[in-house]
């Protein structure tokens, strides 16, 4: 890891949320540093998605902190995570389908005159310059969402994201609907907003695609972050079986250990 | 991160390739075709009914009332657009429409001058009346809309109880008389010969309005051109306008051609002593009528709002996908909220000019409005999928669904037969919509 003592910019501490009964996520910890890549594994419902949930401010955490820039602050919905530059591309990618790729970008953050009217050039205008960088061949500026394509749209979403300089960047399962070429493109934006210096939460189910993405390796399980581990120090094998098990490689039993080398 | 050269166009880009159909024409002067189809629709029923009645139908006489007619429910049918937009509805635009014509005429016949000494003749009396009116149509609106977005309870609940109760209200505040006799300002709201703006004022207003017409499509396009987007063919930026400043003044010189009544004419000729009657009877000309000028400035701020505004973008965005709206952060509720304030004033204005034409509140006035204007929202384009309709098209709607039944009326078709031509016509235009947008999407 990285030697400098620089603090996080964002770190969760002790974060439990309950569904009714369900624990969804508990005692949860987790940080990113500027420019590092976080990937955060596990099974279905393992509540990754979740504890990015808290963060992203979509939904209330029952008990624990969240701490951006070493300061405890409080984000109870989507506006206050935006206004510590935490963005999220969501799974969803929670577009207005309605709406064209403009008014997506700067939805809940539309540019206006000033006389508070909307400024629908500057939008166009910005758009036109984010998505050069992000989906070059995109021309299709004024026609609404739903009629582009699953590429376009996910390009949409994470204009949206990085348009207002993020600091910290949640990705739910950004690549899951998404041809090869386009998961390559992905790949490489990934690679340049990490140079860019933000942080990143990798939600993935794609173990190929956090080892050759992440700095560091969060594995989730029934709610528990397992272990958070450099990924230089474990092989994949090792993650696998902390996600299907829920235990760090040394915690292992000589049968677990047997049962998952018969498996590989 | 930005580079100037990125807001660059691509060559050729800024001009569209040669239209290939009458569609790719179309397209090209960015028309919503959707309101283009419902423009010719309504040409096409003023067409046969004057057709049918044997060129009676479309006489400027007629078609001002026809747009008097249809003016209160298209006020309503503007707000109506942004409530179903956000995926609720709104049942009891009538019986608030209801509730406060009563207000109106009690106002004027006893609250005012017996309560507050305002006698008939204190200025603006029509203004403190229509005032109030405003303030308890966004109260009830806003109560409504309270209970709908912060305590969660369904739309179609809550304004089905307020269809109900509210009505039954009217009923309390008048103990189940009809009243009348209201301000003759106030009466001015409801159009007829004086209540129209008349002649040099007509001609004044179409000229600004082909001016404006000129200034947007110009604007537009420097617009556009500043930022190096394409832009529409020069022939469809003089198609646009020609086309726009020749309906305006169109409709200037019909509306001009409606004249005031003999009887009226000549009273009010010889109180104001205009002199000996000329051959053939003083012809003065109404011109446009005041619920439509009404009207008109609704669907403008209406238009603005719901384009040009955070607020529209928010209703049309919470539509479209309710959690992208919640997620960018939008203040969901509060939005949802405003849109039912809208509504109760919007339900003001439409009650002024019923009641204004009735001079004065009957028990039933406003009923089944609910239910034309949800038409008129609906054949104007509005979905109930949420996050589509326009105000135009529900403006327009609310007029071809009027030229229906009046023009019924006029070739001497009673009202129950109105009824099942309009049924059929609403579910008709939505399954044609409905076909049209499954063809589109595949």
């Amino acid at each position: 890891m990285t030697a400098v003592a620089a603090p996080p910019i964002v770190e969760m501490r002790g974060i439990n949320v309950a569904f009714g009964g369900v624990h969804a996520v508990r005692d949860a910890t987790i940080d990113v540093h500027r420019g590092e890549v976080v990937g955060l594994v596990g099974g279905n419902g393992a509540g990754k998605s979740t504890l990015m949930r808290v963060l992203s401010g979509a939904h209330p955490a029952d008990s624990g902190e969240v701490i951006v820039d070493g300061k405890p602050v409080s984000i109870t919905n989507p506006r206050d995570a935006k206004s510590y530059n935490i963005e999220t591309i969501y799974q969803t990618l929670a577009l207005a389908d309605n709406i064209d790729a403009p008014g997506n970008v700067f939805l809940g953050r539309e540019a206006t005159t000033p006389l508070g009217s909307l400024d629908d050039s500057t939008m166009e205008s910005e758009t036109r310059k984010i998505m050069g960088r992000l989906n070059p061949n995109f021309t299709r500026f004024k026609m609404p969402v739903r009629s582009l394509s699953g590429g376009q749209r996910q390009a949409v979403a994470i204009a949206r994201a990085v348009y207002f300089n993020a600091r910290v960047l949640i990705m739910d399962e950004p690549t899951a609907a998404l041809g090869p070429a386009e998961t390559a493109q992905v790949r490489n934006l990934i690679r340049q907003l990490k140079a860019d210096g933000i942080g990143i939460f990798l939600i993935s189910h794609d173990i190929h695609d956090v080892f050759d993405l992440s700095d560091r390796i969060s594995v989730m399980y029934h709610g528990r972050i397992v272990d958070t581990v450099a990924k230089d120090s474990v092989t994949p094998d090792e993650v696998v079986s902390m996600i299907i098990l829920g235990k760090r490689p040394d915690e292992l039993t000589q049968t677990e250990r047997e049962q998952l080398e018969l498996q590989s | 991160m930005t580079n100037v050269a990125d807001a660059t166009p691509v060559p050729g880009e800024a001009q569209p390739p040669a239209p290939r159909s009458l569609r790719e024409l179309i397209a090209q002067t960015e028309i919503d075709l959707r309101l283009f189809g419902m423009l010719i629709a309504f040409v096409v029923i003023l067409i046969t009914f004057n057709v049918i009645s044997g060129g009676k139908f479309f006489s400027p006489t007629n078609m001002v009332t026809l747009a008097v007619q249809a003016s209160g429910i298209a006020i309503i049918a503007t707000g109506m657009v942004l409530v179903i937009v956000s995926r609720n509805i709104d049942l009891s635009v009538g019986s608030l429409v209801g509730v406060i014509a009563m207000t109106y005429a009690l106002l004027m016949t006893d609250i005012l001058p017996d309560v507050l000494g305002l006698g008939p003749d204190t200025p603006f009396r029509w203004a403190i009346a229509l005032g109030i009116g405003i303030a308890i149509g966004a109260a009830v609106g806003g109560l409504q809309g309270f209970i709908i977005a912060y305590i969660g309870v369904p739309s179609f609940i809550v304004t089905l109880g307020g269809l109900l109760s509210i009505r039954g209200v009217v009923w309390y505040l008048s103990s189940g008389a009809a009243v009348s006799g209201l301000d003759a300002n106030f009466q001015l709201i409801g159009g007829g010969a004086l209540g129209s703006i008349g002649a040099p004022l007509t001609w004044t207003l179409a000229v600004v309005g082909c001016l404006a017409i000129v200034a947007l499509l110009f604007n537009g396009r420097r617009q556009r051109r500043r930022f190096g987007f394409p832009v529409r063919p020069m022939w469809a930026e003089v198609l646009l306008g020609v086309v726009g400043c020749v309906v305006v003044l169109g409709v200037a010189n019909f509306a001009n051609n409606s004249f005031w009544p003999e009887g009226l004419a000549d009273r009010v000729a010889a109180q104001q002593g205009w002199g000996p009657k000329p051959e053939g009877g003083w012809r003065i000309p109404a011109g446009l009528p005041n619920p439509l000028i009404l009207l008109l400035g609704v669907t403008l701020v209406m238009t603005w709002l719901a384009t040009r505004r955070r607020f529209g973008r928010y209703v049309y965005a919470y539509g479209g996908n309710p959690d992208a709206a919640e997620l960018a952060g939008i203040n969901t509720r509060r939005e949802i909220l405003k849109t039912y304030v809208l509504m109760g004033v919007l339900c003001a204005l439409a009650a002024a000019i019923a009641s204004a034409r009735l001079n004065g509140a009957t028990l039933d006035i406003g009923q089944s409005y609910e239910l034309y204007v949800i038409a008129a929202a609906v054949v104007g384009g509005t979905s109930f999928a949420g996050g589509i309709g326009t105000i135009p098209g529900a403006v327009l709607g609310a007029f071809v669904m009027q030229s229906l039944a009046y023009g019924l009326s006029f070739i001497g078709v009673n009202s129950p037969g109105q009824n099942v031509v309009a049924g059929i016509v609403l579910i008709l235009a939505v399954a044609f919509d409905t076909l049209n947008r499954r063809r589109g999407s595949s």
